[in-house]
């Protein structure tokens, strides 16, 4: 097969690039220009793109890079910053997979005759006997991606190879020190491509929207503190919302911007039974009952029951959960905790 | 892979990007050879085998003068044009501090520099086939009385489109008496003859491989005698305007093909707009939605600029590279990702067009032959790209519709 491998630079997707090629396929490298600005890899993240083309060129592959810059901003960096003005806690790696990597990236590759688009995400993709894609966790259960890969569809599943997915991280970076890939021993990327380790959060938003000063109140609505901005609160949070120590644990349980409210209280008002999932994708069929439930990156999963709620659906917690910020990614996974069902985000 | 020395002959490929880079004169290949072998002294020693190097250096300035149309001592040979631009610039603010002013579409060498002036540069509007808006110059240069520099390309490296010089240096002569008038000429050697602008300017740039020369070697010309500041200091060489062991074999092959270049000029002008006219009246004829960016009349023979509706230059180019067909879309940052265009930006181009930008340039080594077959390769990348686009969009319009019934 003819096969784009999006290669970030790091050590995952240059492992990915060399088991194609070992695989016996036509690979071409592709790294992507998504952010313009700072990132802790220089401008266009350059180092980045270097350590990507030093590695095609080892194996012998060719490497290009592509400017998706314009639709970054639009559907990943925009929407992340609109989030945080309505007090919403967005994952903008999730949006980057579904509106750049699988959609944009994979677009291209179709349009220039490439069969499938190969990433190094820790996640396997199955088949069922009767020939319908799965979606499964990555063999290394710490390195297990499946989370943020999880809108991909039946189609897109039939063009997408994760060569990585079956590997232990240990194996794959003993792999490609083996052969002399500079990627070999480079750290994991934690964070958020565009911000910045030094500035952080506060300095990329603040740059680009005004903070408003918010009040902080408990559930009676009696005036608790102060906090700088309320758009840098989570639901969930319990430090840097003002409050002195010493006193009994409080939890943001809610977060109005528009009022400029912050409400904290008990880990126990914390505890909800359900929430509502929108803009659900599903890997195969839209599916109900008993399911487990991750809502963030490395997460636990959870056992609740799904159920249809109009165009969303229900989420029943089978023992209450902390509530889940809105804007969150929830996932849901089969009651073996392997396979991807589908998912949507947090109302 | 291209291990084998050959492989550009051998793969047959299709070359039309000789604005990012010229093959080598042969002529110039071989007179450097020595300088990497045997004459290997640093010019600037003292003993009989250092003169003979630093006589073939000297040599070299004297051929460049000759074709530049200046005194040798007024020649200074830099690492590359960049440098030479870099130079000029920020040569001059430091000598004589004050504002420098550069129009919109400058090669990035000159921009970038004033640009990270901040107060100190100011940018010039141009026209919409990206030359300078001599009204808003004079204006700026009627504004800003401490002005040190201007600095106005000859030949735009992504269009080609030609500056009247003389009419840039009238309305700098007239509103800014006093400000040094620096072009960078990196794109006109092949195109223009040099003797024509030099006496117009105070400050000139080429880069010896767009001409034939090697990588790594640059000119500023600075007539009268030192204008700015150097860039460079240390052992004092090239009488203390840019320190560095000279390059002997890259400066003696730079005049090889410098006055090559000279010798033949008016024949391969004359050869290659008709070979560029082809090109451009062929993708016109092969293809609905081509644009050609500025009109021939003002621009050089070697450049043949396009906008392509409905297509993505990325997309295409990447078609092209698998043809063996080079060419090239805008200038590329840092990490190599195509940048959209300033200086289609400037001009008024629209997003959506230059989004569709190819940049096909012709040179020295360029036949008919090449012309043909990247008309037909052009032609056959852009109908697939267009044939696959209409199709992913029928399609999905096509699970728009079924997911609302």
């Amino acid at each position: 097969m003819k096969v784009m491998c999006a290669m970030s630079g790091g050590v995952d997707s240059s492992v990915a690039a060399l088991l194609l090629q070992r695989a016996g396929h036509e690979v071409v490298g592709v790294t992507m220009k998504l952010w313009g600005g700072d990132s802790d890899t220089g401008c266009c993240s350059v180092s980045d793109v270097d350590d990507a083309r030093r590695v095609a060129q080892q194996l012998g592959i060719d490497h290009l890079v592509f400017n998706f810059g314009d639709d970054f901003d639009e559907h990943v960096v925009a929407p992340y910053i609109d989030a945080h003005t309505r007090g919403v806690t967005p994952n903008p790696c999730i949006e980057c997979n579904r509106s750049v990597k699988f959609a944009r990236l994979a677009e291209r590759a179709d349009l220039l005759g490439f069969d499938a688009v190969a990433t190094g995400h820790h996640a396997n993709i199955g088949r069922t006997a009767d020939g319908r894609y799965t979606l499964e966790r990555g063999s290394d259960d710490a390195k297990d991606q499946s989370y943020v890969v999880h809108m991909l569809d039946q189609a897109q599943l039939a063009r997408t190879i994760f060569p990585v997915g079956g590997m232990q991280k240990s194996d794959l970076r003993a792999l490609a020190a083996s052969i002399d890939l500079r990627t070999a021993t480079k750290p994991d990327s934690q964070d958020v491509c565009f911000i910045t380790s030094t500035g952080g959060r506060t300095s990329f938003l603040g740059d680009r929207i005004p903070f408003r000063a918010g009040t902080v109140v408990d559930t009676d609505g009696n005036e608790l503190g102060r906090v700088e901005s309320v758009e840098l609160v989570t639901v969930g949070q319990r430090k840097g919302i003002g409050l002195p120590g010493g006193g009994p644990k409080r939890y943001v349980l809610d977060v109005d911007t528009e009022a400029a409210t912050v409400t904290v209280g008990s880990d126990v008002d914390l505890l909800r039974s359900d929430l509502v999932v929108d803009q659900m994708s599903w890997i195969d069929r839209a599916v109900d009952g008993e399911v487990l439930v991750q809502c963030s990156a490395h997460g636990r999963a959870v056992s609740a029951t799904v159920s249809a709620d109009g165009e969303a659906i229900r989420v029943r917690w089978a023992q209450s959960q902390r509530r889940v910020a809105p804007g969150q990614s929830v996932v849901l996974y089969d009651t073996s905790n392997t396979r991807v069902l589908g998912g949507g985000i947090c109302r | 892979m291209f291990d084998s020395v050959g492989w550009v002959t051998e793969s047959g490929l299709t070359y039309l990007d000789h604005a990012a880079s010229t093959p080598m004169r042969a002529e110039a290949v071989e007179a450097m050879m020595p300088y990497l072998s045997e004459l290997y002294a640093n010019p600037s020693g003292s003993h009989r085998f250092a003169r003979r190097a630093r006589r073939a250096v000297d040599e070299a300035r004297d051929t460049v003068a000759r074709v530049v149309g200046c005194h040798p001592n007024e020649v200074v040979f830099t690492g590359c044009g960049t440098e030479s631009d870099n130079m000029a610039v920020t040569g001059a603010i430091a000598r004589r501090g004050g504002v420098a002013v550069c129009p919109a579409v400058e090669h990035h060498a000159v921009l970038h520099v004033v640009e990270q002036l901040g107060d100190r540069g100011r940018i010039v509007g141009v026209d919409r086939y990206g030359r300078v808006d001599l009204d808003e110059l004079a204006t700026v240069l009627d504004a800003t009385p401490d002005v040190s520099i201007v600095s106005v390309m000859a030949v735009n490296n992504e269009v080609g489109t030609i500056t009247d010089l003389a009419e840039v240096a009238r309305v700098v002569r007239r509103h800014a008496p006093d400000a040094l008038l620096h072009t960078d000429a990196v794109q006109s050697a092949c195109w223009v003859d040099l003797r024509d602008i030099t006496p117009l300017v105070d400050l000139l740039s080429l880069s010896a491989h767009k001409f034939g020369g090697p990588k790594g070697v640059g000119v500023l010309v600075e007539r009268g005698g030192p204008q700015v500041e150097p860039l460079i200091v240390g052992g004092g060489q090239e009488r203390e305007r840019r320190s560095g062991t000279h390059n002997t074999a890259g400066i003696v092959a730079a005049a090889v093909a410098l006055d090559l270049t000279d010798r033949d000029r008016a024949e391969e002008n004359e050869r290659l707009t008709v070979l560029r006219d082809r090109l451009v009246a062929g993708l016109g004829d092969r293809l609905d939605g081509v644009t050609e960016t500025v009109p021939a009349a003002h621009k050089v023979a070697g450049s043949a600029h396009v906008c392509v509706a409905g297509i993505e230059s990325e997309a295409l180019l990447f078609l092209l590279d698998e043809a063996d067909v080079c060419a090239s879309a805008a200038s590329a940052c840092a990490s190599g990702a195509m940048e959209p265009s300033h200086v289609l930006a400037a001009m008024g181009v629209d997003r959506s067009s230059a989004l569709g930008a190819l940049r096909l340039t012709l040179g020295h080594t360029t036949t008919a032959a090449d012309v043909e077959r990247a008309i037909d390769v052009i032609g056959a990348s852009v109908d697939r790209l267009r044939r696959q686009t209409t199709a992913a969009v029928a399609r999905t319009t096509a699970d728009a519709v079924r997911s609302t019934s």
